[in-house]
């Protein structure tokens, strides 16, 4: 543990100062590479506190029951509407919906059900399908959407067959 | 964005009114959250800031306008598994392969494997689910990728040329 800890602060420091030589002395790929660090660093400081806020709300103000009659082992099919629906105002990236859907599990959601948040903000973000099929064409968006989802769900009920059988449980990470 | 930020702030203000204690607990836990989302967070972005230098426009177009149909699916797809790119750069990026040749197909293949397997989201996902879950479902997410492509070919007819 203590050794990829010191692996992973001289990766940081080396990574960091890089940077910082390229900037000094206008290295190109050096500097492409700051500007992408500091695009997803800039949604740490503002998407991120955001979602973790709503997240902690969520915690304190939505029952368990609640939770557990919609998504959780009893609720009916809605369910997976339900988590599409919340996967369509997935904000930022794929990134995003982990502490989402983990939240939201620990709350009494189903596993299947929460598999098909995570599959689902990945394709159907409402924001950037708009931009895909402006680019791509709706033709392609649907084709993507009509087939993506149902695979989701199967997919999501197998892995969720799966785990069981072997006695899974997500653990506090 | 904005709206994010104005739906933060009503949710905060509706929550401090009605109970204070309840709100500053939620905002510990908010914290508690966010902590742990830190470490793997950063292993990400430096992961993707120096994969997304190597993937330029003139590379990807080089890997995927490839005669042979069936391996760009396949190069299209494990590319799209170890990248992460955000929507405004894939689109914008895929209309011009588009323009230049490369097939539906193969923009699917890459484009749903960009947005369902993630390499680079792994040191986040595992944080959260560990290791198992998120290998297994990283595979799921390949499998349906591979899918959904196949069936963009066959929609777009691309599939018997």
């Amino acid at each position: 543990m203590k050794k990829n800890l010191i692996i992973k602060v001289i990766i940081i420091l080396l990574y960091g100062c890089f940077l910082a030589w390229s900037f000094f002395t206008d290295f190109t790929p050096g500097i492409k590479i700051g500007k992408t660090f500091s695009h997803f660093l800039s949604d740490m400081v503002s998407i991120i506190p955001c979602v973790f806020i709503l997240l902690g709300l969520f915690e304190v103000w939505v029952k368990r029951e609640t939770v557990e009659k919609h998504l959780g082992e009893k609720s009916s099919f809605l369910s997976y509407l339900w988590v599409i629906l919340l996967a369509g105002t997935t904000v930022g990236g794929l990134y995003l919906a982990f502490p989402v859907a983990y939240t939201i599990y620990k709350k009494g959601a189903r596993l299947s059900v929460i598999f098909t948040y995570i599959g689902a903000s990945a394709v159907c973000r409402i924001p950037m399908t708009t931009f895909e099929a402006s680019f791509l064409g709706l033709k392609f968006t649907l084709v993507r959407l009509l087939v993506s989802i149902p695979l989701i769900i199967i997919s999501s009920l197998i892995m969720e067959k799966f785990l069981a059988g072997r006695n899974f449980e997500i653990k506090e990470g | 964005m904005k709206i994010l930020f104005i739906l933060t702030a009503a949710c905060v203000i509706a929550s401090f009114v009605k109970d204070r204690k309840k709100t500053k607990q939620a905002f510990k836990k908010a914290f508690k959250k966010f902590e742990k989302m830190v470490p793997p967070f950063f292993t990400m972005i430096i992961a993707i800031s120096i994969v997304l230098y190597f993937l330029s426009d003139e590379a990807l177009l080089k890997i995927l306008d490839n005669d042979n149909r069936l391996l760009s699916v396949i190069l299209a797809s494990l590319l799209g598994s170890v990248s992460f790119m955000p929507g405004f750069i894939t689109y914008p990026l895929c209309g011009l392969l588009l323009q230049k040749g490369v097939t539906y197909t193969v923009l699917s293949a890459f484009t749903t494997t960009l947005m369902m397997v993630g390499v680079l989201t792994y040191p986040v996902e595992k944080a959260y689910f560990g290791n198992r879950v998120t290998i297994i479902r990283n595979l799921a997410g390949f499998a349906t990728a591979l899918i959904v492509a196949l069936a963009t070919g066959l929609v777009f007819g691309e599939l018997m040329q």
